[in-house]
Parts: structure tokens; C-alpha cells; sequence
């Protein structure tokens, strides 16, 4: 039996700023941007050591997403930093054009994302990005659930070529993956083996799942938890192989369920596999102020939300 | 030294080009293009040090963006006329399976174009993207941009000038086609840009007015922008120009901006512009 459990709580902006630190010494092609937010996206190492290769453009999110662009032109591979919100729905249109449909191998961090933001409340706190940047043809897109995986992601998105949007957030979170834990794009990470329900989770709600998981397991339901940290591409073959074993589904994620990983699941289950499944995600609705916990608990994204989403489920089977 | 009536047959082949395909396919926008024309050919058979054998790093060489990228009908001829692609290709602009797209993408593999272009804004930002990035290469050439005058109207592009003169970026020279109008109708009347010229030199730009459809004066404007650069100033081209020059119908007026001749127009436009070098 897989047994998760953590000794420290770390933000993952921190796992993005430390793999993106490593990143500059690893290749001096890396060059990053930032949007006024440098402490916030923890993008000080870089900038206090490659001050030739960070680039301050002000509060001016729609050249940023051009600047990188252009910047690939000349071989460069630009990290671009700001909140989520900004980095996808202020400038949409800008990556549409000048990163996505001109194949240009911008990687898009992001961070703030989703209610965890907390006490900004609603206008910060975006739960459309992961579906506006699916929909983008191309683009791949990636959650990471904790410290180690933002920055296992981030360097494996030095190696990657193509447009990418990293997702992560602002809240202390549990590390529970180990430093060293393989982590390849495109391919999701079965972190608990299970038979009776399947949970795939993105980002924060990984360790929610891992948590629910030990709650059903003294229910009696045994559940395999996948952290499908690559929503774009979506590793089909994992997704139907847990499937065909357990025969029932739940997703859960910090987002809307419109256009998020339950969305993408939901698509090649009905494609390949018609199954029963329930989503943990926001039902249409904004978010607003509060600490990361009650918010989880207010819209329904917590532990206990899982659970009975996995009761639910069972019975449907 | 330029050859100055060789830089102008090919202004009027390439307007031939243009009508020619704007018509074939009775869509896409003429106006601009024409209007722009003796400035493409200044810049691609006189000015740009570049290289028809296309790399997208582009490195050594001068890069050109079109950042109005609904002239794609004069940037297409230019780069055909260049020798970037087969003259033959321009008779597929804008239709099935082609790599002339409506506007220019880089989609296709096109040789000469680096960066999408069509939704309006973008492309000063991507040339000062690539212009810092030339500088960190230790790249010593320059990079072109061209902007509509009513595209001022969209805020990116004063993000981007901005940012220019805040950093020093003086690799990068930037024209704009001023030709007083858009879609719905003269600039004055849509959204007037009050003194355009003011509000760039107080971002921080060196600003060259020019006249656009006299090809001496294109061509001696060029070479002025170039040695303006590298003092640490970004260099704007205001430059006035007439859309739809060189088609009398099509001249002074916001109507042609993206309307297609007929077949009774194509010949009265032909017939004011001589077949120089070769139809394609």
C-alpha cells in the first residue's frame, strides 16, 4: 500500500522559482519575463543572477506575451511570469496569435491560480485558464500538485518545445512527492493503486485526493488517486486503462468544471468508454474573499467533497 | 547606391501583383497595400540585409515584421519578388490549401514570415522581443517593423513603445503607415490620434516624419533611420502615404481599404501600371 505523507508545507510559485533558477544555469538561452511580480511569481534568483536575461516589462501583460515571443525568434526560450489571471484571459488573444498559432516556444507560468489565491477574492482568482488554454491548438498545459513537481515541471519545460501554460498556485501546501519522483510531460502518475473508483486530480486537490483516499479505505472503497499533471496532452491510454479496472470516476480540480481536467476526462470517457463520473470542481460560479481552506470548503473543492463524490459514483457503477 | 528606377519598376510590378490577387480571389485589402508598396520595396531591395534563404532564427541577418497584417497582399509580392517563394504561389493568396493566408501566419511554412499577424497590436511587441534578443546574441542588425496608423488606436502598441524607450532598444526602427484612414471611415472622424508625432517622441521614440510614396524619399529616409540607430533611442517613421497610390479610384479614400476590384476595374487599374517586370 502506497503511503503519502509530508513533513513541510511549500508554496508552488516557490517549486517554479527554484526549478526556474536551475533552468539559468542550466541553459543560457532561458531568458524570463515578469510583470511587476517578481517576489510574487519567485523570480528573484533568476533576476539577482542573470540580470541580462530577466526582463522587467511593467504592468503591461499583452507586450509581455509579444516580447516572448519575438525573443524565441532569436533562439531564446522565454518563461513569462505574472498571476494566472493575467497570464491567460487578460492577454488571450495575444497568445492566440503571436505564441500559439505562430508555434512559438513560449512557456507561460502562471501562478495565483484558482480559490487558493484566497483573500483577493474573484477578480484574481481564475477557474477558466486551464479551459481557454486547452482550447488552444497546440498548447500544452500543465498542473502540478505540489513544490517538487512546479519544479520538476518547470525544468522538464526547458527541454520541451511549443507553446506551454504552467499552472500553480499561492497557498503553503503539503510537499508529498519526492524530490527525485520521475515527472515527464504527458504522461499522468498513479500515485495510489486502487480498484474500486478511479480519482484523477490536478494541482492542489492531488493531495485532497490522497487524503480522501484514506478516508475510503476505512469505508471499505479502494481508490486509485492519478495526478494528471498533464492536461494537454491527455495521457488517453492511462486514463482508459484505470478505467477499464475500476469502472467509475471521479475528477477533481481547483477550476470551473467547464473546459478543466474533469471537462478533457469527461470527453474520452464518452468517446471510449462511457463511465459514471462525478466532478469536485467549481459549478459556475465566481469565487470571493476568504482564507484558501474556507474557500475549498465553501464551493466544494475539499477532501470531504471527494469522498462523497466517490459514494456517489460507486452506486452509479 | 540605390538604383533608384530599378526600386521603382519593381514598386509597379509588385502594385500589378497586388490588384492581380486581390482580384483573383475578389477578396483581401488593396488600399494599404498599395499605399505601402514603394516602402516594401525600399526596404527589401535596398535597405534590409536579408537572407531569401529563410531561417526562422533569422540570426545575422535584418528581420522585417508586418504587424498590419491585412497587407499581406504587398508583403507577399515583395517577399515572391525577392525570391523567397515562386512568383507562381501569389496566384493561391487566400484560397484553398494555400500558403498565402488571408493574413500572414507562419502556419504554413512560408518562407519570410516569423510571427502571425491580422489581430491588430501585436507585431511592435514581437519586433522588440527579437531585437532584445539579437542584442543578447550579440547580433549587430536591425529589425523592421511596420504599423497601420489607425492600429494606434490599440493599447498594446503603447505598452510596447513604452517599454522600447525605457530600455534603450535602438536596434529596432518602426514605420507607421499614416494614411489617414480606416475601415469606417477617415481616423479624424473614428478616433482622432490628435498629434501622433507628439505622443510617440514624449514615450521616448526619435521620430522621422516621411513622405511614403516617393521612392527617393523612402529610400533616403531608411538610410536616415538606420544611422539614428544604436544611440539609444528607439526610431519611429511617421510616414505619410496615400492608400490605394498608383490605382486612381482607389486613391484617397477609406473605401478600398478591403474591397476587391471587379473585372472592369482590374483592367482600368492595369492600364495605369506597367507590366515592368513580368506578370506572375
Amino acid at each position: 500500500m502506497t503511503h503519502y505523507t509530508f513533513t513541510e508545507k511549500k508554496d508552488t510559485r516557490s517549486g517554479f522559482g527554484a526549478g526556474l533558477h536551475e533552468l539559468g544555469k542550466q541553459n543560457p538561452n532561458v531568458v524570463a519575463l515578469c510583470a511587476d511580480l517578481t517576489g510574487s511569481l519567485k523570480m528573484d534568483a533568476f533576476k539577482k543572477e542573470f540580470p541580462q536575461r530577466f526582463f522587467q516589462v511593467g504592468i503591461a501583460e499583452a507586450n509581455m506575451m509579444g516580447l516572448a515571443a519575438g525573443m524565441t525568434i532569436g533562439g531564446k526560450i522565454p518563461f513569462t511570469g505574472t498571476f494566472a489571471n493575467f497570464s491567460t484571459g487578460r492577454v488571450y488573444d495575444q497568445i492566440r496569435q503571436s505564441i500559439a498559432y505562430s508555434g512559438k516556444n513560449v512557456k507561460i507560468c502562471a501562478s495565483h491560480a484558482g480559490l487558493t489565491l484566497g483573500e483577493d477574492g474573484a477578480t484574481h482568482q481564475i477557474l477558466e485558464d486551464i479551459g481557454m488554454m486547452r482550447m488552444l491548438p497546440g498548447m500544452t498545459v500543465i498542473v502540478p500538485c505540489d513544490y517538487h513537481q512546479t519544479k520538476a515541471a518547470t525544468l522538464a519545460l526547458g527541454n520541451h518545445v511549443g507553446p506551454a501554460y504552467l499552472r500553480f498556485g499561492r497557498p503553503s501546501w503539503p510537499v508529498f512527492t519526492a524530490a527525485d519522483r520521475p515527472f515527464v510531460i504527458g504522461k499522468a502518475d498513479k500515485m495510489i493503486e486502487g480498484t474500486d473508483v478511479t480519482i484523477f486530480a490536478c494541482g492542489h486537490l492531488v493531495w485532497s485526493a490522497i487524503e480522501a483516499e484514506a478516508a475510503l479505505a476505512e469505508k471499505g472503497i479502494s481508490a486509485e488517486v492519478i495526478n494528471v499533471h498533464t492536461i494537454k496532452p491527455l495521457d488517453v491510454e492511462a486514463i482508459l486503462e484505470s478505467v477499464n479496472k475500476t469502472r467509475c470516476v471521479v475528477t477533481a480540480e481547483e477550476h470551473q468544471m467547464n473546459g478543466g481536467l474533469g471537462d478533457a476526462v469527461s470527453q474520452v470517457l464518452a468517446r471510449f468508454r462511457p463511465t459514471p463520473l462525478e466532478m469536485v470542481a467549481v459549478n459556475d460560479s465566481f469565487g470571493e474573499s476568504g482564507t484558501p481552506t474556507q474557500l475549498l470548503k465553501k464551493y466544494g473543492l475539499g477532501t470531504e467533497n471527494i469522498v462523497a463524490a466517490v459514494e456517489r459514483v460507486v452506486k452509479r457503477k | 547606391m540605390a538604383n533608384l528606377e530599378l526600386l521603382k519598376k519593381t514598386a509597379t510590378q509588385i502594385r500589378r501583383d497586388i490588384v492581380r490577387m486581390v482580384h483573383a480571389c475578389q477578396s483581401g485589402h488593396p488600399g494599404g497595400s498599395l499605399g505601402c508598396t514603394d516602402f516594401f520595396v525600399a526596404l527589401y531591395f535596398h535597405a534590409m540585409k536579408h537572407n531569401t534563404a529563410f531561417t526562422m532564427e533569422g540570426r545575422n541577418e535584418d528581420l522585417f515584421f508586418l504587424s498590419n497584417g491585412h497587407i499581406s497582399p504587398v508583403f507577399y509580392a515583395t517577399l515572391a519578388r525577392a525570391g523567397y517563394f515562386d512568383l507562381k504561389e501569389l496566384a493561391t493568396f487566400r484560397k484553398i490549401d494555400s500558403r498565402l493566408q488571408g493574413h500572414p501566419t507562419t502556419h504554413e511554412d512560408l518562407p519570410g514570415v516569423r510571427v502571425a499577424s491580422g489581430s491588430l497590436g501585436q507585431g511592435l511587441s514581437v519586433a522588440l522581443g527579437a531585437a532584445q534578443a539579437k542584442k543578447l546574441n550579440g547580433d549587430g542588425h536591425l529589425v523592421y517593423v511596420l504599423m497601420g496608423d489607425g492600429e494606434q488606436q490599440e493599447g498594446q502598441i503603447w505598452e510596447a513603445a513604452m517599454y522600447a524607450a525605457h530600455n534603450q532598444i535602438d536596434n529596432v526602427i518602426a514605420t507607421i503607415d499614416y494614411n489617414g484612414q480606416q475601415i469606417d471611415g477617415s481616423l479624424k472622424d473614428v478616433l482622432d490620434l490628435k498629434d501622433l508625432k507628439a505622443k510617440w517622441q514624449s514615450f521616448g521614440w526619435r521620430v522621422i516624419e516621411s513622405q511614403g510614396n516617393k521612392m527617393e524619399e523612402v529610400v533616403a529616409t531608411l538610410e536616415k533611420a538606420k544611422n539614428l540607430t544604436g544611440q539609444g533611442v528607439p526610431i519611429l517613421n511617421l510616414m505619410r502615404t496615400e492608400m490605394g497610390f498608383g490605382v486612381d479610384y482607389m486613391m484617397g479614400s477609406h473605401k478600398w481599404h478591403g474591397v476587391a476590384p471587379n473585372d472592369d476595374e482590374l483592367k482600368r487599374a492595369l492600364a495605369q501600371l506597367e507590366e515592368t517586370l513580368g506578370d506572375y
